[in-house]
């Protein structure tokens, strides 16, 4: 009588299945890799059609820009992953963004010492515009949005925070939770806010309303005038308008500090 | 230079572009004609020049004036160029930046090179005298008031023209541009099924089913790297690990040496990407370019790392830089001083701000500074106990 289905003959079957699947399995993962190699070069060829044509457009409308971002974001690609990618390489979308980035990076860099890392997007792109001349490229703020969020990746504190319908951009690696997201949102309307104020609006206790401001204005994000009329006032730089400012060196700004 | 006519540079129908050369100058006969530097095109049909800083600043001449033409090499100090012999004027030419000029030639003087592949442009079309078959429409002005109002009239009339075409032009480029995109999107779905056999192979690479060779992973990585697909094989000590990154490093590695010795050892990241793409000027890195090479540092035995610090800010840092060294030198900064904040410190170093701070918070993660913490600002103080 023969065992059939145990032993070294069963082993032996199972090993031959296994190397079948194994075998089947490489030549499935290399297949595939040649078919996306293929699926690569139609791909490549369509988008140099299109970038022999439209180069210019993506450098010139921003509009466009937006568009042909949603555009790889709905395939699952990000055309601002790598200079060295094809968007870079033939649409020039890259470079773009990328230099824009570091003119980002100059401009919070600039006026740190001012507003302590905190930009309104508004302020930013003024005076991203203004750094880059007449002649340049318009750039939007979704641009803007677009070259921050890649900025992100380096570390440094990058990041966006929704205030007043529009956003504020921090530069630095400043802890700010959502108390103190709320009290600048707060303070949006009029560059300033009070112990009064956060209580009366947001009901908060004193005690949490001040740890708050104390952070903000350790980090430097926050002013204190203690010889406002009524009660002392806390001011955002980063919030201040035109007409409440002017530029002042850090020189300038040394000597005036008591 | 006087058979020369303003022209807006816009191609019209029929007409196609041949060859365009940036870096040239116009001659009146042996004289620099006064204009700037530019772009000269050639066209089916037409000779034009635009300035290359003003492009209002633009020229044409029909290809039917040319009677001859020839080169002129290159000398020391001295561009080479075509010199063009021309017919005279018609009377009917439309104004141009000369009224008259004495000589009956102009010259183009290539200061960028490029003047081989005109001259050989230029005598096709002169052969082939395309612009006899194709003729073109002409924008002629209509005006049947006397002498004076018909100048007038082509002035602001023409002025107004140029305009609209520009607005027509640009128009119709962009609904263009717009519909070609909507075509891309179309063909875009391989791309969306490339995107997930990129997945799938990279499943099949991670849990290691059949043998694909290390060759075939880096081709494939490149090939992820190439669309801007996230790639879900990243090993965290090697980054996306392909060729170009390493690459990269390499040439982080001597670029980054005399401007971190400068700064101390240490420099941010942003700080490193300013540095760099300012330096290359086209065909910028993108941060995650940046990061993925510094991720390689370590593995290709570079003398430089990256570094994260607790906050979350990263830098580069040179290897000769000891942690030991750092810290003990911020103690004695420290010590000498009495007390630091941030700021002073980084004064003192010539370092960023930022750095500087991150650097005491380290010596006092050691245990060597304690802080003071007010509304004041952050002041370091050698940990007495």
């Amino acid at each position: 009588m023969h065992r059939r289905g145990v032993g070294a003959g069963a082993i032996a079957k199972k090993k031959l299945a296994e190397a079948k699947y194994k075998e089947r399995g490489t030549v499935l993962a290399e297949d595939q890799i040649v078919q996306m190699s293929k699926q690569l070069e139609t791909f490549k060829s369509n988008l140099e059609e299109f970038a022999s044509k439209h180069k210019q457009e993506i450098r010139k409308n921003s509009q466009f820009r937006v568009q042909f971002q949603e555009m790889c974001a709905t395939i699952g690609v990000d055309p601002l992953a790598s200079g060295k990618g094809f968007w870079s390489e033939m649409l020039g979308v890259g470079d773009f963004y990328y230099e824009l980035g570091v003119q980002i990076i100059e401009v919070c860099l600039a006026l740190k010492h001012r507003n302590g890392g905190l930009i309104t997007l508004d302020e930013l792109h003024q005076r991203v515009l203004k750094g880059r001349g007449k002649y340049a490229q318009d750039v939007s703020q979704d641009d803007l949005m677009r070259a921050i969020k890649k900025l992100k990746v380096m570390g440094n504190g990058f990041g966006m925070i929704p205030v007043g319908g529009s956003y504020l951009v921090q530069s630095v690696p400043a802890e700010l939770n959502m108390d103190h997201t709320v009290v600048l949102q707060l303070a949006e309307k009029k560059g300033y806010v009070t112990v009064s104020e956060i209580k009366d609006s947001l009901k908060w206790e004193k005690e949490r309303a001040c740890h708050v401001l104390d952070h903000l204005l350790k980090e430097g994000l926050a002013w204190l005038d203690s010889q406002a009329a009524g009660e002392a006032q806390y001011w955002l730089p980063a919030l201040f308008s035109e007409l409440t400012s002017r530029d002042v060196t850090p020189e300038e700004a040394n000597q005036m500090t008591p | 230079m006087d058979r020369f006519s303003w022209s807006n540079g816009l191609l019209e129908i029929n007409e196609t572009l041949v060859i365009q050369q940036r870096g040239v100058r116009l001659y009146d006969g042996d004289d620099k004609a006064k204009l700037d530097v530019g772009v000269a095109l050639l066209s089916t049909h037409r000779l034009i020049w635009r300035d290359i800083k003003n492009h209002e600043c633009c020229v044409a001449m029909p290809l039917s004036q040319i009677i001859f033409f020839e080169e002129q090499a290159a000398g020391i100090g001295k561009s080479a160029k075509i010199v063009i012999h021309l017919h005279p004027a018609p009377a009917n030419k439309e104004p141009g930046p000369y009224q008259h000029s004495k000589y009956p030639y102009i010259k183009l003087s290539f200061k960028e090179h490029g003047q081989i592949e005109f001259y050989r442009r230029l005598t096709e079309e002169m052969t082939q005298k395309r612009w006899e078959s194709t003729p073109v429409s002409q924008s002629i002005p209509t005006g049947t008031g006397p002498q004076a109002g018909k100048i007038r009239a082509v002035g602001i009339v023409g002025i107004e023209r140029k305009i609209e075409e520009k607005r027509k032009e640009t128009d119709k480029n962009i609904s263009e541009a717009f519909e070609d995109l909507s075509k891309l999107m179309v063909k875009v779905k391989n791309a969306k099924e490339m995107v997930e056999l990129s997945r799938s192979i990279a499943n099949k690479i991670k849990d290691k089913q059949g043998d694909i060779t290390e060759d075939e992973t880096i081709r494939f990585k490149s090939y992820l790297l190439s669309m801007g697909i996230a790639n879900p094989v990243t090993r965290e000590t090697h980054g996306s690990g392909t060729h170009y990154h390493m690459q990269l490093a390499k040439q982080l590695g001597d670029m980054l040496q005399a401007p971190l010795e400068e700064r101390g050892g240490m420099m941010a990241l942003t700080e490193v990407y300013c540095l760099v793409n300012r330096a290359r000027g086209m065909e910028l890195l993108s941060p995650e370019d940046l990061v993925n090479a510094c991720k390689m540092f370590e593995s290709l035995k570079l003398p430089l790392r990256l570094r994260v610090f607790d906050s979350g800010v990263m830098v580069v840092q040179l290897q000769s830089h000891s942690e030991e060294e750092m810290i003990a030198s911020a103690l004695d900064n420290v010590s000498e001083k009495g007390s630091l904040t941030a700021e002073e410190f980084a004064k003192l170093l010539g370092l960023s701000v930022l750095l500087s701070k991150e650097r005491l918070l380290l010596a006092e993660k050691m245990g060597h500074l304690c802080r003071d913490d007010s509304v004041e600002g952050l002041r370091f103080y050698p940990n007495l106990f």
